[in-house]
């Protein structure tokens, strides 16, 4: 990828959206290959032409991070990607995974001037492609570290809002470790959303660039379990820690049948096939059966990657059965359009009853029945209600609850003093991260509950700031 | 990296090896497991942590080859490093004076129970220990478990060394002459697990059994460990790995443990292909 001269620029409002290129459906199936392309630098440049960069730019404030949008478009715009690239870097650690999986039609690109009247910039699309840019042309530049504060920072899970801590507070000079309970950091970025939405090599050069920066990283380490809170600020050395878990613990229906063999949470089934690799088994060690017929159970973005990672490992009906309409559907318009595309048969106003199985203990079949719309529930959302009698059943062979996640309760049930919700999220300032523990904060999904990793990364930059701040003044 | 410190074979197809990881040995308490994953494309497997010296750094494990994974394990000598090890994982077991205990163990089961045993005999206990095995060749533990046991009845299936029998028959025959016991835990393959549970239960004995169904991450976030004990799902790697006998379904357990034969078999044909020899492993 060269740098391209540019040509005199059109007028903004002549330029349509630009598409981004992608695999076809009926080969991406087949495969764990990431499925768009990405911009060429000419669509790049092309679409960044489109931006109008406005006085008072609403991008901005829709971005968790408040990535100077305007700024690194002008930059694309005038063919200077490895500046661009720079210019986001200022604000965000991780812009090759955020220009692909967070959700931009509801942040940045929702309130896009352009977007009135017609189509708002792909600024995910470019961030995407800048961040690719820098990476595969090897420019990727490191920062210096602030000056050493004498602060030691631990940061308890490797994930999208532990990395971005550690990306700030090593600017601010402070020495910083993440205790990683896996044998991979990266968190979701690694173990859940799939190899074909989000290269693993990538989320490992954002993590290696982070490490590159000053970070140090300590995987095997459960915190609770390993070394506790207490024992950080105690006998490590610690002068401040950062809790980041996320949101590690599987809902399950309760309903008859659950704990039959083919049954699995979104976490087992998305862990086996991304961080483990099972799709390559038997050449690496982790199986997951092949079958035909799959259920997922549940709506969200996590439902759309199971369902997707179950047809690539070669079943022929993936059923996604959600007991709300499309309408209400929790995931990303992208990722449903995606499943569509790939043939996952969306199963809507339906709910799962049971799952019968055979006498050793395999799922079969899925017991489901209709529902219609009612009345808005406490969610603003229209309840579900069953229709008598629409009782039916589904064969099928592995069934995946991808119906959410809460809390896990390894370091609070081992730290004295943090205190937590009736749900088991740890009670944190929502401007600072501050917990009920002097020296502790915490942000992402172990607080807000299961949301997105550009969420996780927002409260990770708040709190990383009010951590510099307890650090310097030691002001709680 | 986790070195290896030694590594030798202490019955047929039975392995100790000893590991350096200081956090983990310093933390460990009796009960607990780790995950160990060899390396790259790995598996992570879940096994008892044995024994453990806090000052030297090292765990100990014990554990029997039964698929590829534990055959490669198997195979790794002194000065070799591991990847991954994670812990201490699990609960640790909970210890107190109850009175009279008696440990049950069933083939490798002697392993995880040995440091139980040693902790329930430190507490003041009275320790009565049964340990049986199919047959001689696959006994292990006799003399560490004889150290710490106030009594030990050791039992083979085949009779070709000490009482022929199972561990349940010795454990009937102390209910039958009236011993008073206070607490059983019993460890083993999971048939003998459930039949110790099913000769204690008519005599309302308090009964643990440690489980070891398949895991993943072992820290509570896939929930492929999970086991019904008293009609309640429990995680076996949060919220165990110890139950009570009584409570434990161990129908479904002993179910969901066969979800990946064919896959196993699979692995360890390549495997045994691309080693170009038998490693005769158990299943």
């Amino acid at each position: 990828m060269a740098e391209i001269t540019t040509k005199p620029r059109p007028k903004p409002f002549s330029i349509p959206r630009q598409p981004m290129p992608e695999q076809p459906p009926s080969v991406r199936v087949n495969n764990f290959n990431e499925v768009p392309y990405g911009f060429t630098a000419d669509l790049a440049v092309l679409e960044a032409q489109r931006c109008i960069q406005c006085k008072n730019p609403a991008c901005v404030k829709g971005c968790p991070v408040s990535v100077q949008i305007p700024e690194f478009i002008d930059l694309v715009a005038k063919g200077k990607f490895a500046e661009a690239a720079k210019k986001i870097k200022e604000t965000n650690a991780l812009p090759a995974v955020c220009g692909r999986v967070c959700p931009q039609e509801e942040q940045c690109e929702a309130p896009c001037v352009l977007g009135k009247k017609g189509e708002p910039v792909a600024i995910g699309r470019l961030e995407r492609f800048v961040a690719d840019y820098e990476r595969v042309t090897g420019n990727v530049e490191i920062p210096k570290p602030g000056t050493p504060t004498g602060k030691k920072v631990a940061i308890v899970g490797g994930g999208p809002a532990g990395l971005t801590v550690a990306g700030d507070l090593i600017q601010f000079g402070h020495d910083v470790t993440i205790f990683e309970a896996l044998h991979k950091a990266g968190g979701v970025l690694m173990y859940g959303i799939p190899e074909f939405r989000l290269p693993k090599d990538i989320v490992q050069a954002e993590i290696e660039y982070i490490q590159k920066c000053g970070a140090k990283l300590e995987c095997d380490v459960v915190i609770g379990k390993t070394i506790t809170v207490d024992e950080l600020l105690e006998e490590e050395g610690f002068d401040a820690v950062f809790i980041g878990t996320g949101a590690g613990l599987p809902y399950f229906m309760n309903i008859p049948g659950e704990n039959l063999i083919g049954v699995y949470s979104a976490n087992e089934y998305l862990t086996r096939a991304n961080l483990m690799k099972a799709y390559d088994f038997p050449t690496s060690d982790t199986p997951l059966s092949k079958v035909n017929n799959v259920a997922v159970v549940g709506g969200g973005n996590v439902a759309m990657d199971a369902a997707r990672t179950a047809k690539r490992m070669g079943a022929e009906n993936v059923y996604v059965i959600y007991r709300r309409s499309k309408k209400e559907m929790p995931a990303r318009i992208e990722e449903i359009h995606h499943a569509e595309e790939e043939g996952i048969d969306f199963r809507l106003l339906n709910n799962p009853l049971q799952f019968i199985g055979n006498e050793d203990g395999w799922v079969t079949e899925v017991e489901c029945e209709k529902m219609e719309l009612g009345e808005p529930d406490a969610s603003g959302r229209r309840r579900p209600v069953p229709i008598k009698g629409s009782e039916y059943k589904l064969p099928i062979d592995v069934v995946i609850m991808s119906i959410g996640n809460g809390a896990n309760p390894l370091v609070p049930a081992t730290t004295p003093g943090l205190d937590t919700n009736k749900w088991g999220n740890i009670l944190a300032d929502q401007e600072t991260g501050k917990t009920s523990k002097k020296g502790v904060f915490a942000g992402g999904d172990i607080v807000i509950g299961a949301a997105t990793v550009i969420l996780a990364m927002g409260a990770g930059r708040k709190a990383a700031a009010a951590m510099n701040d307890y650090l310097l003044t030691g002001n709680w | 990296m986790f070195p290896i410190v030694e590594s030798r074979e202490i019955a047929k197809n039975v392995f100790f090896q000893k590991i350096q990881a200081p956090r983990i040995a310093k933390k460990r308490k009796a009960g607990q497991f780790l995950i160990i994953r060899k390396g790259e494309g790995g598996e992570r497997i879940p096994l008892t942590i044995v024994d453990s010296d806090p000052i030297g750094g090292t765990v100990t494990i014990i554990y029997q080859v039964v698929g590829k994974s534990t055959a490669e394990l198997s195979k790794m000598k002194a000065g070799e490093e591991l990847q991954d090890v994670v812990g201490p994982l699990g609960l640790a077991t909970h210890i107190e004076n109850f009175g009279t205990v008696v440990c049950v163990c069933g083939g490798i089961g002697t392993a995880p129970l040995l440091p139980i045993a040693t902790s329930i005999k430190n507490a003041g206990n009275k320790l009565v220990s049964i340990i049986g095995a199919r047959n001689k060749e696959l006994l292990i533990l006799e003399d560490e478990m004889k150290a710490i046991s106030d009594e030990l009845i050791v039992t083979t299936d085949d009779g070709s060394y000490a009482k022929k029998g199972f561990v349940t028959t010795a454990l009937q025959e102390m209910i039958d002459a009236k011993v008073k016991i206070d607490l059983v835990i019993a460890i083993g393959p999971v048939p003998m697990m459930r039949a110790v549970s099913e000769v204690t239960r008519p005599h309302g004995l308090k009964t643990m059994v440690s489980l070891n169904p398949i895991m993943v991450d072992a820290t509570g976030m896939c929930g492929a460990c999970r086991v019904t004990v008293g009609g309640e799902v429990k995680f076996v790697c949060v919220d165990g790995p110890e139950f009570d006998g009584h409570l434990v379904d161990f129908k479904e357990l002993t179910m969901r443990n066969r979800a990946y034969l064919r896959e196993e078999k699979v692995a360890m044909e390549k495997y045994e292909h691309k080693d170009g020899k038998c490693m005769g492993g158990s299943n």
